[in-house]
């Protein structure tokens, strides 16, 4: 596999809301490429634009401006429905409240992506099942989300965004629920998934999750404030 | 498409059983219209299908003459009859014409009395030709004879509810009953006819027709009826215009007077009853749009409380690549289905509520719904369920995944 090449490279990317008067500039002049197969964590105060940035990069919602390239694709002025289909190819989300169907078990959560990818039931089924069997709930496949522990939960959300084998793993704080066993497990998961070749990004603002991958970026008002993946070019480059 | 139709088809059955009480409330509406006029259509279908049938054994190749007064006349103190005259002038001149009868009926029920019984029936006053001409037959003892009508024989051909009435024997013949103070003996016991509207054939007492004469009394006052059949290949618009100028020039009518009698065939009488029956159709059509516009509106409602409450749902599906179509199919199909259901649980309700009213009538025709009418209900409910779903169905298909994801 090719590390080197750009699966993410946003250009000036801004996102503002109007609130009344008051413009927030929730993403303020974004500039970082994110290669094939890194571990990247996004952290930062609270307010400070991770999770809008991840809504970004997850194609959940539209900068102000500004150019996103996914895969080479400029996918910033693409129609939802396009967007629609680009999540569901190149995109796994996994949601800090996990954000499960709640009347589906835990295999027709997974297997609900491949629905809109119009795979028949069986070829689901076996996919759901390998997915799930690769974040080993393979035992639970019949429990509805409320049926199951918080850990439990966010391993379906993991095998959910697995089983369509996407570009890139996003994950909002995917361990904000969870006590701080359940977190390590579930952080081993990623830094798993990470060496089989998945490019992982983490919004989070615990320093112990953020010490988990190899590159953090900090963010501070809607501007990236450090990024220590520049550092180490710019280390190298002092040299 | 496929797979995710099927997709959208069984997670929207899981949908409306996962509220069972809610759905079914919810179509309450489609399933009341429906079922209210599958029962009527279901009773008015058996009874039309049992009245056509009862029409064509009255025979579509007979006539009835009578006299036909106008409401003013009438006011007047002046009536319209046919006499005797009248049937011989048909005898002589009417071609095409099979067998003529008279049928002189008394103005109202007549008592008949066996032994203690007393009984009401309808006499009539009639000839041996009558048998053809109604397709009335005898089962036990003869017909009236032309002998019995030369010679104004006291004899009685009894209708099957008459002798029950009476309590005569099963075999009635030669039994005497008294009709205004005379004693007839019964010749002839004719076979059931069964009801025609409502109201029994069988109650019915025949005697020869110059005995009625003579009852009666008075000659110059009778107005009789006159029934006929026409032979198989005269032409049924030939024969009444035939009749009817002959009776017209037998009553002295100017061109510019209406006729003084009414020819009816068993056609028109069908085509009167087919009249009331279409007019009946078309209030019951008006009830049923009605009821199912209430019915649509009422699924439209609770589709969008479900959409509001399912937005976070629809904002998951959406994150993980469901498109506005999958999510517009997603809760059309939902919708139609939920109304479709309505319409079949309305069309089996609406059916058994039709049999038990055509049940507990008694001698009532059994409730038969037509096909025609069965898919039209169906197809109605559907078609009302697609209607008032697109407007949920496109509301939460426009939802912004990040604005439904967020929604608490
Ligand atoms: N829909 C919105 N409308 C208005 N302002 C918004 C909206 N979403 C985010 N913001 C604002 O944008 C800024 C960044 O929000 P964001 O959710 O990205 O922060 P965050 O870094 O994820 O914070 P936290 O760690 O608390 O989750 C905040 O000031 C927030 O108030
Ligand atoms: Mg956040």
């Amino acid at each position: 596999m090719e590390n080197n090449t750009a699966v993410i490279n946003l250009k000036n990317i801004t996102k503002h809301y109007e609130m009344g008067s008051q413009l927030v500039r929730a993403l303020d002049g974004i500039n970082i490429e994110v290669k094939r197969n890194e571990y990247l964590a996004f952290v930062g105060s609270s307010g400070s634009g991770k999770s809008t940035m991840l809504n970004i990069l997850g194609c959940l919602d539209r900068p102000t401006s500004g150019q996103y390239h996914l895969n080479g694709k400029n996918v910033a002025e693409l129609y939802q429905n396009d967007l629609s289909e680009i999540r569901n190819l190149e995109i796994g989300f996994i949601f800090q409240s996990f954000n499960l169907l709640p009347r589906a078990d835990a295999l027709n959560n997974v297997m609900q992506p491949l629905v809109y990818r119009n795979i028949g039931f069986h070829n689901r089924r076996k996919m759901a099942m390998e997915a799930l069997t690769r974040v080993g709930l393979k035992e639970r496949v019949d429990h509805l989300p409320n049926q199951l522990s918080g850990g439990q939960r966010q391993r379906v959300a993991i095998a959910r965004a697995l089983v369509t084998q996407p570009s890139i793993l996003l994950a909002d704080e995917p361990t904000g629920n969870l006590d701080s066993k359940t977190t390590l497990e579930i952080m081993e998961l990623f830094d798993e998934l990470h060496k089989e070749g998945h490019t992982v990004i983490v919004v989070t603002h615990e320093e112990e999750i953020a010490q988990h991958c190899r590159r953090v970026v900090e963010m501070r008002d809607g501007k990236i404030f450090s990024d220590n993946d520049s550092e180490e070019k710019a280390n190298l480059a002092g040299v | 498409m496929f797979f995710s139709l099927i997709e959208s088809l069984r997670s929207a059955l899981a949908a409306i059983f996962a509220n069972r009480l809610r759905s079914f409330l919810t179509t309450l509406g489609i399933i009341i219209g429906v079922a209210s006029v599958i029962a009527v259509v279901s009773v008015t279908g058996g009874m039309s299908a049992f009245i056509g049938d009862s029409f064509a054994s009255l025979g579509a190749d007979s006539l009835t003459i009578r006299s036909y007064t106008p409401f003013e006349d009438l006011m007047k103190g002046i009536r319209s009859r046919l006499t005797p005259n009248d049937l011989e002038l048909i005898e002589k001149r009417g071609e095409g014409i099979a067998s003529v009868t008279p049928v002189l009926e008394a103005n109202r029920s007549s008592q008949i009395k066996y032994g203690p019984q007393t009984a009401y029936s309808l006499i009539m006053g009639t000839t041996y030709a009558y048998q053809d001409v109604a397709q009335s037959y005898t089962q036990i003892g003869r017909f009236l004879a032309q002998s019995d009508n030369l010679t104004r024989r006291r004899v009685v051909v009894i209708g099957e509810d008459v002798r029950e009435n009476l309590n005569l024997p099963d075999n009635p013949i030669n039994e005497y009953v008294e009709l205004s103070g005379e004693w007839f003996k019964i010749v002839g016991l004719l076979e059931p006819m069964g009801d025609i509207m409502g109201q029994s054939r069988d109650n019915i007492v025949l005697i020869p027709y110059s005995t009625m004469v003579s009852i009666l009394g008075n000659q110059s006052r009778i107005d009789i009826g006159i029934q006929l059949s026409l032979t198989p290949t005269a032409s049924l618009e030939n024969v009444v215009s035939q009749l009817t100028t002959i009776l017209r020039s037998a009553h002295d009518l100017g061109s510019n007077e209406d006729d003084d009698f009414r020819i009816q065939t068993a056609e028109q009488l069908m085509e009167q009853f087919d009249q009331i029956l279409g007019t009946l159709t078309m209030v019951i059509g008006g009830i049923v749009s009605i009821s199912l516009l209430v019915g649509g509106i009422g699924i439209m409602n609770i589709m969008l409380v479900s959409v509001t409450e399912r937005t976070r749902e629809i904002g998951i599906c959406k994150a993980i690549g469901a498109k506005s179509n999958h999510i517009l199919m997603q809760f059309l199909i939902e919708a139609t289905l939920l109304s479709l259901l309505g319409g079949l649980i309305g069309l089996l309700s609406g059916y058994g509520l039709g049999m038990l009213i055509a049940n507990s009538i008694p001698d009532f025709p059994p409730a038969s719904v037509p096909l025609w009418a069965a898919l039209l209900a169906l197809g109605f409910s559907g078609f009302v369920g697609i209607l008032f779903g697109i407007l949920p169905a496109a509301k939460a298909a426009r939802l912004d995944p990040i604005d439904a994801l967020r929604y608490e």
